[in-house]
């Protein structure tokens, strides 16, 4: 690797100000395991590093009890987010993402805002985020503004960043009553592997505890950034949620899938597969949502 | 650039001046002399590097040497007592052949360290998953996974690896 210098900065806005005037030389790093690899490949030699570590005690999520919002630091590890009972207990859905990015040794380290921030079309830690309405806090020299997360993805590698804005925060609105999310990577293998697809799926029932008040269904690797797909969304919503409605909410997803062949799958494989893994995802949240209701 | 860093090593407290760029492996094996470390991938996928920093695993091909300041740093040759007696790990991984060519061999002992360091009853599942990051391209986990577990305190169903001794030769 080439050398660089590397800054500490101790807040936000000494982060930016640095950025700044490196004017475009400089590149910020958190975890680093996605940074570094670039920099050992010769894909990025910036001139400096501006480290996202020390700034603030974002090292546990945060859920406001009055509002019921979820609050988790951009630059929180992976690790941190799969161990917090908050997450395994009330976001299972995002549980089932984080604890099979990479390794334990990334998860150590790599942090969820790095995983976004990549925006690669496969971003295990987006998927479960977007299909909890996450909105996302973004901080540069003209303030904060926050985004949908949905919206955050602009094409493989590209998202909604301007110069030196950072993501500082991923915010999940309170949950709806009887709500219940699941996701899964579908690969070779569980561990050390980039998702051939990545499906998640969040159900709020009504109060008969079959029908479907809000439908999440939102799909990674099934085209170039991570997407919510809406017409399965919206044919799930209002009608009961059953092993043949969230088959036919499969084959929807699947048709508004523009998934391509890869080195880790074909198309019409990954296609068939959206189908599958969103009946399966469905029944599972639908159990949680009932599991949650008790 | 470089920075004056403070730190423990292997339970020894160090200063020391390092380069921004160095990755913790260099600073490991280049700069300390400890070769223990391994590098397999350099990219994170291998864990042939894995080291312990304040208790958790992580990849040193992909940790910034800067970083370690304040922090508490073992390698593998923090394991032995100071007579040369083997940790309970290593003597496992002896016994239940969970060593060939011993090149994966620092870093499974390490992560299944941080490990049980932090779970003595860790599942079979937990063991898996602790070690899903180190690659062994010999052993096929198995003898790997049973040294593991009999440090955990529970015996490994049968001797696999003189099974597999007798049908190859």
């Amino acid at each position: 690797m080439r050398n660089f210098t590397y800054l500490v900065p101790r807040s936000l806005n000494e982060a930016i100000s640095m950025h700044e005037s490196r004017r475009g030389r400089a590149k910020y790093i958190a975890g680093g395991t996605d940074v570094l690899v670039k920099m050992k490949e010769g894909k990025l030699a910036p001139d400096g590093l501006i480290s996202l570590r020390h700034i603030i005690g974002q090292d546990r999520p945060f859920l406001n009890t009055e509002t019921g919002e979820l609050y988790i630091g951009a630059f929180m590890t992976h690790r941190s987010i799969e161990r917090s009972p908050l997450v395994q207990h009330r976001y299972p859905v995002l549980h089932d993402a984080v604890k099979n990015i990479g390794s334990v040794q990334i998860r150590n380290v790599a942090t969820i805002g790095g995983n976004l921030v990549n925006a690669v079309p496969s971003a295990d830690g987006a998927i479960p985020l977007i299909a909890l309405d996450g909105k996302a806090h973004i901080y540069g020299a003209k303030g904060y503004r926050l985004i949908d997360l949905a919206r955050f993805f602009l094409g493989p590698g590209q998202c909604d960043l301007q110069g030196a804005e950072i993501l500082t925060e991923i915010i999940i609105p309170p949950l709806s009553p009887r709500t219940g999310g699941a996701y899964v990577k579908h690969g070779r293998r569980e561990a050390m592997e980039l998702p051939m697809l990545g499906v998640g799926v969040l159900l709020s029932l009504e109060a008969d505890l079959t029908t479907c008040a809000k439908a999440r269904v939102c799909l990674g690797v099934a085209a170039p950034t991570p997407f919510r797909a809406r017409e399965a969304e919206a044919y799930l919503t209002g009608r009961p949620v059953t092993e043949e409605t969230l088959s036919e909410a499969g084959r929807i997803a699947a048709g508004e899938s523009r998934v391509r062949d890869s080195i880790r799958g074909v198309a019409w494989y990954r296609r068939e597969m959206v189908g599958v893994l969103v009946k399966r995802m469905g029944m599972l949240a639908l159990e949680r949502a009932k599991k949650r209701n008790e | 650039m470089s920075k004056e860093i403070t730190f423990t090593f292997n339970g020894n407290r160090m200063t020391a001046r390092v380069e921004d760029h160095w990755t913790l492996l260099h600073f490991i094996r280049e700069e300390l002399g400890y070769t223990g470390t391994k590098e397999g991938c350099g990219s994170g996928e291998c864990g042939a590097c894995t080291v312990i920093v304040d208790g958790a695993a992580v990849n040193s091909c992909l940790y910034l040497t800067v970083e370690l300041d304040g922090r508490s740093l073992m390698t593998i040759e923090g394991l032995a007592a100071a007579d040369g007696s083997l940790h309970p790990l290593q003597k496992a991984f002896v016994e239940h052949g969970g060593i060939q060519c011993g090149f994966c061999s620092p870093g499974m002992i390490l992560s299944a360290k941080a490990l049980l360091d932090e779970n003595p009853a860790a599942s079979d599942e937990d063991i898996r998953t602790a070690i899903a990051g180190n690659l062994c391209r010999c052993t096929g986990y198995i003898q790997i996974i049973d040294s593991i577990k009999s440090v955990r305190g529970e015996a490994p169903e049968g001797p696999r690896v003189v099974a597999w001794r007798d049908e190859e030769r």
